[in-house]
């Protein structure tokens, strides 16, 4: 029973990881570095909330976040492929500028707090499969934002593995001008790439203000972007590997929480927080086989 | 960066960033217009918030001093083309070394306490830059990530020891005991703390350190073209370790200013954000050291200011975090001239034409 609950929570944790690391492939695979997965989550988060709050329906929220997301990958593509600026650092200003933002007009629009009805996602149980014994209420008793997150992972496989645009994408992050030679367009995959990976993460930051509770805070991601990245180089930017890394993220927060409960393991709470960063060190450090991003991940590519 | 003053380098560290600046302003205008207020008022109000009296100025120089440490440390990071964003990091670590040694070595002259914590600090910071570093430097793992995932790192480790070994055994909440007072920073007016100028002093002992020693030019060449640096017989690994080096040792000095001068304790997250700030700050500063000292200022005169549009007009203080934001995305995009990429390419198309045009038509005299 107590594994059960770790386990379901465990799932509905990982969600938003999930979706920032799934997102994070898109990006990274196509040689952009995407360290603004952060910041596109918190403005998906306010987008979600607001589109929700004006429209009166969650899935509208959802679909403003979607458009939202997409516009800040927009901006990192541009500012990434146009200007040929330091990825890196564009996405911390992407970073910076979300909390202000979001924090900006969520204050100007509701004050402090806000106490509003809002429609939120409901927990769809699957038929028949949510009435498994214990399987059914860890991983068919979700809301539907959850299923989708699973669903992208073969998705996501499947695009990048068996199709040729997949395999477009893949050239561009490793070697441009080689697929440049091939007559692949370098820019619109880089700039189409962001775009995806941006709308992702903010289904992700949605999830955050829309589900079980409705609510939006100021910095409300509070750091879960950065703990997708590090899901992203654990998983070696592989769907696949993310969903194993957001999973064991997932758990340890999971535990985590019934730590105070329980206090039967005698870890501070801290070391688990901690966690998925250290295993991200370690990750890239090549203990656990080597996390090699693309080839060409976060150098310009100019056509000459 | 030798420092010869020629129209290149003015455009670069002077014309590009107050451009950047007064766009932003005018950009966050439309924000405060949008909000039913009127932006010079705003402006009028933020300045003046920030420097109208002695007292705001204090504040705006406290907030100024972690600004411009860990914007050198980043400055001086970024100058070997090594992005290590972990100055926040460095910071909170910084402060915690200062803090175990301010609240465990009572009994001591302050003449002695008050430079062992900072070179605590200083140590405990340095080498939260050499793990990224050396992995970085030696191995080529990628230092962006690392130096993220050292920051929560530093942030949760700060948050063990607060709640645990450190925790003030007279208190209730998760912090530390208060540091000695031999250990604080002597304070000069008011608030006003040594650390302020403590940053002013390493300020331009770095801006000596870059551009005035052999060292600087192996950091400016590692920078510039690492291949180039070693051909030229540079120690490149060697160079960037060192740095970064540095560069943590300059933030965890930021982080003993913000204990021993201002708070007198170490608590959670008691870095205020200053670490990301200051990535801002050193890019505003255009990376030279007095660039930076000036970038700083700037950055808490808008913090502080901030308060203050905030109780008049009731615009929220978020704002400024929008402004500094932009700012840097025009810093950023200035890059967009340099490179004479065109956004649209009928642009660059009829640009072309006419240069044509011109060289074509007087090609005799040019030759």
């Amino acid at each position: 029973m107590f594994l059960t609950n770790v386990l379901a929570s465990a799932i509905r944790i990982m969600t938003p990881y999930l979706y920032g690391s799934l997102g994070g492939i898109y990006s990274a695979r196509a040689g952009v570095v995407n360290i603004a997965i952060e910041g596109m989550m918190l403005i998906g988060a306010f987008s979600g909330f607001y589109g929700a709050y004006t429209s009166g329906s969650a899935w509208i929220g959802v679909l403003v976040a979607i458009i939202a997301g997409a516009t800040v990958g927009l901006l990192l593509a541009f500012m990434s492929v146009h200007v040929g600026t330091n990825q890196v650092v564009t996405g911390t200003v992407i970073n910076l500028g979300a909390v202000g933002l979001t924090s900006f007009l969520f204050t100007q629009k509701f004050g402090k707090i806000a106490i509003v009805q809002i429609e939120k996602l409901h927990v769809v149980p699957i038929p028949y499969l949510s009435s498994i014994p214990v399987l059914g209420k860890i991983f068919f008793n979700n809301s539907v934002l959850t299923y989708l997150a699973f669903l992208l992972v073969p998705i996501t496989w499947w695009f990048f593995y068996k199709t040729s645009k997949g395999l477009n994408v893949r050239a561009v992050g490793e070697n441009p001008s080689a697929a440049d030679s091939l007559g692949i367009r370098v820019s619109v995959v880089r700039y189409v790439c962001p775009m995806i990976s941006g709308a992702i993460a903010a289904v992700g930051g949605a999830f955050l203000s829309l589900d079980l509770l409705p609510i939006f805070m100021e910095n409300m991601s509070a750091g879960k972007g950065f703990i997708a990245l590090a899901a992203l180089v654990l998983g070696k930017r592989h769907p696949v590997g993310v969903v194993i890394s957001s999973f064991i993220f997932g758990i340890a927060e999971a535990i985590q929480f019934r730590i105070q409960i329980y206090d039967f393991i005698q870890i501070p709470v801290e070391f688990l927080q901690m966690l998925p960063y250290v295993a991200a060190v370690i990750a890239l450090a090549g203990f656990i086989g080597k996390s090699v991003p693309p080839a060409a991940v976060g150098k310009p590519f100019f056509k000459e | 960066m030798a420092v010869k003053v020629s129209s290149e380098k003015i455009k670069e560290y002077l014309i590009v960033p107050l451009i950047a600046i007064i766009l932003a302003l005018l950009c966050g205008g439309i924000f405060i217009k949008a909000s039913g207020a009127s932006p010079i008022e705003a402006y009028k109000l933020i300045f003046k918030g920030a420097l109208g009296s002695t007292r705001a100025m204090t504040e705006v120089s406290i907030k100024m001093a972690p600004l411009l440490l860990a914007g050198l440390s980043l400055g001086i990071a970024f100058s070997t083309g090594a992005f290590a964003i972990a100055a926040e990091g460095q910071i909170l670590i910084g402060g915690l070394a200062a803090g175990v040694v301010g609240v465990y070595f009572g009994g001591i002259s302050s003449w002695l306490l008050v430079p062992l914590c900072m070179i605590a600090a200083m140590i405990a910071g340095g080498l939260w830059g050499a793990i990224p570093g050396a992995l970085y430097a030696y191995r080529k793992l990628d230092i962006v990530i690392n130096s993220i995932m050292f920051n929560y790192i530093a942030f949760y480790l700060v948050n063990y020891f607060i709640a645990g070994p450190f925790m003030d055994p007279a208190g209730e909440f998760p912090q530390s005991a208060p540091l000695v007072e031999a250990a604080w920073y002597p304070r000069l007016i008011s608030r006003l703390h040594l650390g302020v100028v403590v940053a002013i002093i390493v300020a331009i002992g770095v801006y000596w350190l870059v551009c005035k020693t052999p060292f600087g030019i192996k950091i400016q060449a590692c920078g510039f073209n690492r291949k180039a640096a070693k051909y030229a017989g540079i120690n490149v690994k060697g160079t960037i370790l060192t740095t970064l080096i540095i560069s943590g040792a300059l933030a965890g000095l930021a982080g003993a200013g913000e204990v021993m001068g201002l708070h007198h304790r170490v608590f959670s997250n008691f870095s205020s954000l200053y670490g990301w700030n200051a990535i801002a700050v050193a890019l505003l500063g255009r990376l030279h050291p007095l660039g930076i000292i000036l970038s700083a200022a700037f950055w808490a005169i808008l913090m502080v200011g901030a308060n203050s549009m905030q109780r008049v007009l009731q615009i929220p203080s978020s704002l400024i975090v929008v402004i500094q934001s932009i700012t840097i995305f025009f810093i950023l995009a200035s890059e967009l001239s340099k490179r004479k990429i065109y956004v649209f390419k009928f642009i660059k198309e009829k640009l072309k034409s006419l240069e044509n045009k011109r060289n074509g038509g007087d090609t005799h005299v040019s030759n």
